[in-house]
């Protein structure tokens, strides 16, 4: 595809991972991110992939972790609800040291909660979700042409760490239409050879992939090495956008959906005067603490903007550790922030 | 240029499929665009409505609190975006299914007995293309012509038989509009 079309999230996430090498995909139908499933259903046959609607979000994990450790490049996809029922899968990808892919496009929450757009999993997604000591790269993209990139991205860094990557989208970014240009990415970059993979153990000795590790000090062990990969992870493979950090008073911090209405609000308060700038993390696991760190002894407050109670806003505080107030507005419940809304608390804050 | 339609109406009106069209003849225009529909339960038996926004700048927020353009093709959709349409705004009404006077007096109005003109152009179905072709012919997005040559790649193939009527339909409503 070298022309620009015009595609929905949803669809554009089955796209780019079908031309990012991936051959399997296991999901269940929740709403917003349908038009996934439906995609892949109908395009994964094309290509000579597997298609399987599962019984169920365990039975989709489960079958990705068999898919990854037979080599493939693989994936499933939820909303919410189900990407809670995927958690021991996840926790268990991880702690076996699988690539997979997975892409929550969330939805107004606790419990089955409603089908609006919402970023309350943020908490889930970026410190652990399920048991044990882990972490998962979480992207956190805001247009459809970025979703197409970095779901690209997401397969090689899996493949690279062995280990899953989240895309954390909403349901405005699952359904949402823009123009996208998707590139066949060709094989895979920087990527180690797979020589972990099941195969059958014909004329070699036979490999073991587990996560039960009872010998006294081996499972430390195990989660020391863990931890060393997460440590390069945090140095390698931060990415975030900034606009107009350096001579503001105040900067907004958002991500995906909210960081586009924040953009808005900016733009309306910048024509008033007022000097804002936008630090915009497209990781959020791991986070971009050093930029935010750095500018922090120099402006007059943050603002942070999430469609959740407020969980992000943590890691904002955590990173500028007491050296100037770190506000929030958020909507919560399916709730969306307006622009308008947004640039009240501004003007209310200086 | 900077615009943000709404655009409203009974589900089965072909409001997506509007929304839809005009957001791909923004995109061969060279806009840039974003186009969001509401997918909420309220779609099944009852309004559905999408936005477009369409700009030469990059687009910051996909939602639109108060659009430039609405397109309303029953009464609750003018009830429900009437009060937030921008002032000197255009309110574009299928005056075949409303019969009720918007409550606004510094917005501009055109209205148009869409199902009826649908109906003379051969299919009341295609109401909806009668509505774009009044929005195409004063918003000049692209012309009237050019979009029934587009409606070819938009519309699924077995839909083809009816390029005809949409085409009339569109032209109707742009000469209607322009009356």
């Amino acid at each position: 595809m070298s022309e620009k079309v015009l595609m929905c999230g949803n669809e554009v996430v089955g796209e780019a991972a079908i031309q990012a090498g991936c051959r399997f995909y296991a999901g269940y139908p929740i709403t917003p991110q349908n038009e996934l499933t439906a995609y892949m259903a109908r395009r994964m046959p094309e290509e000579g992939g597997v298609f399987i609607q599962a019984e169920s979000e365990l039975a989709a994990i489960s079958m990705v972790f068999g898919a990854s450790l037979a080599g493939a490049r693989a994936m499933t996809s939820s909303s919410s609800p189900g990407i809670s029922l995927k958690q021991e899968g996840i926790s268990y990808l991880a702690g076996n040291e699988l690539p997979a892919v997975i892409v929550n496009m969330m939805r107004g929450g606790p419990g089955l909660g409603n089908i609006a757009p919402a970023q309350s999993d943020y908490f889930q997604a970026t410190k652990g979700g399920g048991h044990g000591d882990y972490n998962l790269i979480v992207f956190g993209p805001a247009n459809v042409q970025e979703l197409a990139e970095l779901m690209g991205a997401a397969f090689d860094l899996a493949d690279r760490y062995r280990n899953p990557v989240l895309i954390l989208g909403d349901g405005i970014l699952g359904q949402m239409m823009e123009p996208v240009k998707i590139k066949k990415r060709v094989g895979k970059l920087a990527c180690p050879e797979k020589d972990w993979i099941l195969t059958g153990a014909k004329g070699r000795s036979p490999r073991i992939i587990r996560s039960l590790i009872l010998k006294e000090g081996e499972l430390e062990k195990h989660n020391r090495h863990l931890q060393d990969k997460f440590r390069v992870m945090k140095e390698k493979e931060i990415l975030y956008e900034e606009e107009g950090i350096d001579d503001a008073e105040i900067i907004l911090v958002a991500y995906g959906t909210s960081a586009r209405i924040a953009k808005a609000a900016l733009n309306q308060v910048k024509s008033e005067g007022i000097r804002a700038g936008i630090i915009r993390p497209i990781t959020l696991w791991p986070f971009p603490e050093k930029v935010i760190a750095d500018v922090s002894s120099r402006i007059n407050c943050f603002l942070v903007i999430e469609m959740s109670a407020g969980q992000m806003v943590e890691d904002v505080r955590l990173a500028v550790s007491g050296k100037c107030p770190v506000h929030f507005y958020g909507r919560t419940g399916g709730g969306v922030p307006t622009a308008e809304e947004i640039s009240r608390k501004i003007r209310e804050l200086l | 240029m900077h615009e943000e339609i709404v655009i409203s109406g009974f589900g089965g009106q072909g409001v997506m499929f509007m929304g839809k069209f005009i957001a791909y003849i923004a995109m061969k225009e060279g806009y840039r665009l974003t186009y969001m529909p509401s997918y909420g339960a309220e779609v099944r038996g009852g309004t559905a409505n999408c936005t477009v926004i369409i700009s030469k700048e990059e687009i910051a927020s996909p939602l639109s609190s108060s659009p430039s353009t609405i397109v309303v093709m029953n009464k609750p959709s003018l009830d429900k975006f009437c009060p937030r349409l921008k002032k000197e705004g255009l309110l574009i009404l299928n005056s075949s299914l409303i019969d009720k006077e918007p409550e606004r007096s510094d917005i501009k109005v055109i209205k148009l007995p869409a199902n009826k003109l649908a109906e003379d152009a051969g299919n009341i179905r295609s109401a909806n293309m009668v509505m774009l072709g009044a929005y195409l012919s004063l918003k000049k997005l692209t012309s009237v012509e050019k979009a029934c040559r587009l409606l070819q790649d938009v519309l699924p193939e077995r839909w083809h038989g009816l390029l005809e009527v949409n085409r009339k339909s569109l032209i109707s409503g742009g000469d209607f509009a322009q009356r």
